[in-house]
């Protein structure tokens, strides 16, 4: 990437930030604080942003701590992910209405919304773009992700404290930001100090820079970010190696270890839906009382339910270790024969949500040990 | 992984929309089995498809279903389903008649590779409904009977009453360019044929293993038997394919239930070489 000017902003600059946007039709979404957890909302200025918090993660667990400063994004990663809005949870796909008995099909989704995106991490960057691969990549794309894709600033944040479950510089995703942002910021706070720095990544974000007229940063405070980042990678208590995960998780299929990794597992479902990644989804089709209108609708399904592989006969997954199975062997190897990616970004989340504290790398961990070849 | 800048995302036709399509002709070919002959409301529109490919069937507020493509590939005009009544929107589907309409999305998946080797013996397996998807294939070999040696089909169905498409097969059986043997799981009074499942007919089914292409559809396993049994007699691997049934609610890879291992059964399959396959599916619940 070359090497774009950079930009300085006092920390209450980010409501001029907003201000541009919401003036511009946008809405805005970003890190607050709700129901004791970081998530993904609308906000309207700095004030709702998880000023002064932290959040402490370890497996199957998540709690909110005050910081002793007054970091806006002093914190990790939540239960949401971008996704939410990309890949809404629930979305009808289409209407349709019986009409002098024949019936007609309608397309629901015209709205066109824009969204700035705040506080995106590295890791959820990532995400986005195998996502972008999954829907828009393929023979045959999703209008209604591709639509909201094109209408999202990116607003980029650096990690510069990475969480006890992270673990993004193993798989590759983090924790620097280096691609797929429109602007990237670095927050920097010292005993007197409280800045960030700023970046264009886009041609709208250089735009947005220049109209707000923020001053260029001085080259100490360039340093001074550009220290955090870098010193954040020796700052992982997590790392895993992938290498050859593919081949040795596809070799293993009918390994015991299955059953032992899977012994605890509740099929709950959780680490798919907070997994940035995941985007299996189902279909219903329902209809009004009166059987005249019909809706399709589209919701976030889950490998771990029994219902996902059912045919007529059963579900050809019916054992938990084998929907277990299913979703690591996806996530950390047959993804890559799918889309020519991982499916992980080392966000942690599927360990921090998962009740029982099913460790993913752990798993791996295991499985490369494993002597056991079938 | 590698993070590169997104690239510029276009926005298509919507896949998930149906097309309206009328039921021009209902047949019952069993108890519990039925055809539709379907054409597009809009005039004009063809419908082209290959043999094995399927369609995304939606009937009004009760549901979508996968169901494979019966007719014949040359008649564009209209499109074939032969469906078997086994959940609640086979079941509303069955319940449709002549001028009700149908949403339709399709034609999705792989083909058989009718043209992969001309001059070779084809042998067609097929098990209860799995002869519907290898109809398409039938009539566009019988079309180019020249292009091809042998040809043969092993039909196997549970009785005598669950035989699809009696009629047609009495009218193969009666080309001498077209080997029809047919058995049955469980006979009854009057049943003058084969009795067994349908991998004992393929031992002593004429053609020559070493110049075979062999086309297999029917219940999971079933076809692995079948591919198990052509093997054996010296039927290359990568000249056996077979068609997989997993759950799809998309039909073009965006939803994720048909995976199997590193493929999706809707677009990479639902026909698949049986090398392609062979290490997965002797594997329980993948």
């Amino acid at each position: 990437m070359k090497q774009e000017k950079s930009f300085y902003l006092a920390p209450y600059d980010l409501n001029k930030v907003f201000e541009y946007f919401k003036s511009r039709g946008y809405k805005v979404f970003g890190p607050t604080i709700r129901d004791e957890a970081i998530v993904y909302d609308e906000i309207a200025s700095v004030d709702d942003l998880p000023v002064g918090w932290m959040d402490e993660q370890a497996p199957g667990f998540y709690r909110l701590k005050k910081r002793n400063d007054k970091a806006f994004f002093g914190y990790v990663v939540g239960p949401h992910s971008w996704k939410k809005f990309l890949f809404p949870p629930v979305l009808t796909l289409f209407e349709a209405k019986r009409e002098n008995g024949k019936f007609k099909v309608y397309d629901v989704n015209t709205a066109n919304e824009k969204y700035v995106f705040v506080g995106v991490r590295a890791c959820e960057i990532s995400a986005i773009l195998i996502q972008d691969k999954i829907f828009g990549g393929g023979q045959y794309t999703d209008p209604n992700y591709i639509k909201r894709r094109g209408n999202v600033f990116l607003i980029a944040v650096n990690c510069t404290e990475p969480g006890n479950n992270c673990f993004c510089a193993s798989t590759g995703t983090g924790p620097r930001v280096v691609a797929g942002f429109d602007v990237l910021l670095t927050e920097v706070i010292r005993d007197d100090l409280h800045y960030f720095i700023g970046v264009p990544g886009s041609e709208k974000g250089e735009e947005m820079f220049v109209t707000l007229g923020f001053r260029e940063a001085e080259e100490f405070e360039i340093k001074e970010a550009e220290k955090d980042v870098n010193e954040a990678i020796n700052k992982f208590k997590r790392s895993v190696d992938l290498t050859d995960a593919v081949e040795v998780l596809q070799e293993n299929y009918e390994n015991p270890l299955w059953e032992k990794v899977s012994e605890k597992c509740l099929t709950c479902g959780n680490c798919t839906m907070v997994c940035p990644t995941c985007f299996c989804n189902t279909i219903e089709d329902v209809t009004d009382l009166a059987g005249q209108v019909a809706k399709r609708i589209r919701r976030w399904d889950s490998c771990f339910t029994m219902d996902f592989s059912y045919i007529h006969g059963g579900s050809v997954r019916y054992s938990v270790m084998s929907r277990y199975r299913q979703w690591m062997v996806h996530k950390l190897s047959t993804w890559k024969n799918q889309f020519g990616m991982l499916g992980c970004v080392g966000c942690g989340r599927c360990i921090t949500w998962c009740p029982v504290g099913i460790d993913i790398v752990e798993n791996l961990k295991l499985f490369k040990e494993s002597t056991v070849k079938l | 992984m590698e993070v590169s800048e997104r690239e510029i995302l276009v926005v298509e036709k919507n896949p998930m929309l149906p097309q309206i399509f009328q039921i021009r002709s209902r047949k019952q070919e069993t108890s519990d089995t039925f055809t539709l002959e379907l054409e597009p409301v809009e005039a004009g529109v063809e419908f082209i498809f290959k043999p094995g490919q399927f369609n995304m069937l939606y009937v009004f507020g009760v549901g979508e279903v996968p169901i494979s493509i019966s007719g014949d590939p040359e008649k564009v005009s209209r499109v074939t389903h032969t469906t078997r009544m086994v959940g609640t929107v086979t079941k509303a589907m069955g319940k449709l008649k002549k001028g009700d309409l149908i949403g339709v999305r399709g034609p999705f998946g792989s083909s058989w590779p009718v043209d992969k080797c001309s001059g070779c013996d084809v042998v067609i397996v097929a098990g209860g409904i799995g002869l519907a998807p290898l109809r398409p294939a039938i009539y566009y070999i019988l079309r180019r009977r020249e292009n091809y040696n042998k040809a043969i089909l092993l039909y196997g169905a549970r009785t005598p009453d669950d035989i699809l498409y009696k009629h047609e097969i009495e009218k193969w059986k009666s080309r001498f360019d077209f080997e029809v043997y047919v058995t049955v799981d469980r006979g009854t009074s009057g049943w003058k044929g084969n009795v067994g499942v349908v991998t004992t007919l393929i031992p002593r089914a004429p053609f020559d293993p070493q110049n075979t292409i062999a086309f297999v559809c029917g219940p999971e396993i079933m076809m692995r038997f079948t591919a198990l049994e052509l093997i054996k007699r010296g039927v290359s691997e990568n000249n056996i394919f077979i068609s997989m049934e997993r759950n799809m609610k998309c039909g073009i890879g965006l939803c994720g239930h048909c995976q199997f291992g590193p493929v999706f059964v809707c677009k990479d399959g639902p026909v698949f070489s049986y090398s392609q396959v062979k290490n997965l599916i002797f594997k329980r619940e993948i």
